[in-house]
């Protein structure tokens, strides 16, 4: 069968909306990371002159060099941000998941006439800007915030606590902002779980709890891995989460990044961070595509 | 079964049965699913709770295996009362209409689950497992996923991981539901042979009379809560003890009529107006004048063109419809009553005519101990 025209651009929108969003951005900031720095406008070089024909691409190419990427593996600042990036990340993910979990399976435990109601409440938030629930944690958490005040209010500390602008108030950032994204995938599994499966297991001899762990569990882990993977991919380059709560304390690549390209100019060097942030996150985003495959196939 | 074995522990005085219900009542809120039910249940038995849905068959069936409590009344097993027992420490085991296969455990895996939660050691496991494979015919699917499985397979893996824990008693909740009309007859012949081998106690609940009444020692027939009759299929085919069991169990014609007196081990029963009494065979002897149904089996009901001599009741009607079942013919007779009779034929010969054809003026006819007169 031949496709029409109109059928081939409608295949092809999808292509060129990458090509043009993704692909074409990402070969820029690629080709910024492999320059150098100048102080020109814009601020590296070389810059590409079509006009000098075949002599003129060969000098770009010959400019082009690793010397940015050379620097962030030396220079132990981005090593460590990284490194902060990935703990901060895997912490704030295992938080995310026990937090998450548990309100899934109180969803999906919950009568049925009142479940689309609390869905509904977990997706709430999504309703008001994101960088005005992370603000309004600042008012929660500084120093003289209604947390503390609370606390001091019912005698529970003598003094204020100090949260803000410390790691523990990037942790509770990210796992407030994430948290809907670990709970609807869990629960989507144990809502349509079979109850008669616990049923049987106890039946079989287990204690309720056992059968959680051998039976709600296990199959529940689907929605536990694609939780975990929405939550940990976002925030290992989280950047707004760290900068209003975390202070200068906080190290993460994201803001290393921020620094890097708007405080010091450093355009190759930044393109440099977010290119190595990107392949970083590469290998967490290609075990998701082959966990959700194998989901596909085992059904 | 089906009273063709002498077991029958049910009739033996001093027999002690397995399972006692005792004046159990259930209640769900406002709402009544068990009304006051005692039965017993014996050894070896394979006892099929029968009712329609919603009669309560199988909050029956899930207070046994200790997933509801009753609200009221005993359920003693040997002799002690089960009531408080967890359902995990019971010595009951159950196989789920949904068969509630794990689809992440395979068959082996699942068949061993009750024996690793007893702490069973592994080489026993082992060689359980595959003992209940073979009697199950699984053997060569231990290694797949339920989802890899038919649905007959299913079935089999759903009764060998409860009959693997060697249970007391063995629940079945429509055990044969999910399976197309062939694999279901053949597979309830397994079930009875699988039953035999073993020796365990069944009890199974359905909806399908057919079923219950090829595979079980007795039969519960449930109605509202409440057990209608409790009797060997046999017996409550031939004699039901009100008109729901009656209809419930198989085809059945009921005539409403009066009691007359009794004469000759039976008694008359005025029915219409100008029409002779028919005579019954029974032993219930209502009081005169009471009102009375006789239920009366299709395929002991004659038909005949013109009236029959020496046949203990006959009566003319109109033929309004012909059923045609290959094996046998049903008809259906209008009585002057408006009343409808189904009178079965078996075609012993093959294109069989009786020259009996719509809208023409029939006797039907039976004897007078074909019937069962109800009271109730």
């Amino acid at each position: 069968m031949k496709s029409t025209p109109g059928q081939r651009l409608f295949v092809l929108l999808p292509y060129l909306w990458l090509l043009i969003f993704f692909l074409a951005p990402f070969l820029i900031v690629l080709k910024i990371s492999l320059s150098d720095i100048t102080i020109s406008l814009p601020p590296y070089t070389p810059q590409f002159d079509i006009s000098e024909g075949w002599a003129g691409f060969k000098a770009f190419f010959a400019e082009l060099d690793f010397e940015n990427f050379v620097f962030l593996a030396e220079d132990s600042l981005y090593v460590n941000a990284y490194l902060s990036s990935l703990k901060i990340a895997g912490i704030s993910t295992v938080f995310t998941l026990l937090i998450g979990y548990s309100i899934a399976y109180a969803l999906a435990r919950s009568p049925q006439r009142w479940r689309a109601t609390l869905v509904m409440l977990v997706i709430l938030p999504f309703w008001t800007s994101f960088l005005i629930r992370v603000y309004a944690w600042i008012g929660i958490l500084k120093t003289e915030g209604l947390l503390n005040q609370l606390l001091l209010h019912i005698g529970l500390i003598s003094e204020p606590l100090v949260i803000m602008n410390t790691p523990t108030a990037v942790y509770i950032g990210i796992v407030y902002s994430y948290l809907p994204f670990m709970i609807l995938p869990i629960y989507a599994t144990l809502e349509k779980m079979d109850e008669s499966l616990l049923e049987a297991a106890e039946d079989l001899g287990s204690s309720r709890i056992a059968a959680f762990f051998l039976v709600t569990l296990p199959l529940s882990l689907p929605g536990v891995i694609a939780g975990c993977f929405l939550v940990f991919i976002p925030a290992l380059g989280e950047f707004v989460i760290p900068d209003l709560l975390g202070g200068s304390d906080t190290l993460m690549i994201g803001k290393t990044l921020w620094v890097e390209f708007f405080s010091n100019g450093d355009w190759p060097l930044a393109s440099a961070v977010a290119i190595v942030l990107l392949l970083l996150l590469i290998v967490p985003i290609v075990l998701f595509q082959k966990q959700q495959e194998k989901q596909e196939l085992g059904r | 079964m089906a009273g063709f074995s002498s077991f029958a522990p049910w009739d033996e005085p001093e027999k002690k049965p397995l399972i006692e219900i005792k004046s159990v009542s259930k209640f769900f809120g406002a709402f009544q699913a068990i009304h006051d039910l005692s039965v017993n249940i014996y050894e070896r038995e394979f006892f099929a709770i029968l009712g329609p849905s919603g009669c309560g068959k199988t909050t029956l069936m899930r207070m046994l295996a200790g997933f509801e409590t009753p609200t009221s009344g005993q359920i003693l097993l040997d002799g002690q009362d089960i009531g408080p027992i967890p359902p995990a420490k019971r010595p009951v085991n159950m196989m789920f209409q949904s068969y509630a296969l794990f689809p992440h455990l395979t068959v082996e895996k699942n068949i061993a689950f009750g024996l690793k939660r007893e702490g069973i050691p592994a080489d026993e496991t082992a060689e359980r497992v595959n003992g209940i494979m073979k009697l199950v015919q699984l053997t060569d699917f231990g290694k797949r996923k339920p989802h890899q499985l038919s649905g007959g397979q299913r079935q089999r893996v759903a009764l060998a991981r409860a009959l693997v824990k060697r249970p007391r008693l063995l629940l079945l909740d429509e055990p044969l539901g999910a399976l197309d009309k062939k694999l279901r007859q053949q597979t309830q012949f397994e079930l009875m042979n699988i039953q035999e081998t073993l020796g365990t106690t069944f009890v199974i609940v359905t909806h399908d009379q057919e079923e219950a009444m090829t595979v079980s020692s007795r039969i519960a027939v449930m109605n509202n809560g409440e057990i209608a009759q409790v009797a060997p299929p046999m017996d409550l085919y031939e004699h039901p003890a009100s008109r729901f069991v009656a209809d419930f169990i198989g085809e059945v014609n009921i005539i409403e009529g009066r009691s007359g007196t009794a004469n000759r081990g039976g008694i008359a029963l005025a029915w219409n107006e100008g029409s002779d009494d028919l005579r019954v065979i029974s032993d219930a002897t209502p009081p005169v004048g009471t009102t009375v149904w006789l239920a009366l089996r299709p395929e002991k009901v004659g038909i005949a063109k013109s009236r029959p001599e020496g046949k203990d009741n006959a009566v003319q009607g109109e033929v309004i419809d012909i059923a045609y079942l290959g094996n046998i013919t049903t008809y259906h007779v209008e009585l002057p009553t408006g009343a409808i009779i189904k009178a079965q034929e078996s075609n012993l010969h093959r294109a069989a005519n009786r020259g009996i054809t719509w809208e023409d003026k029939v006797w039907v006819h039976w004897r007078e101990d074909a019937g069962v007169l109800l009271t109730a």
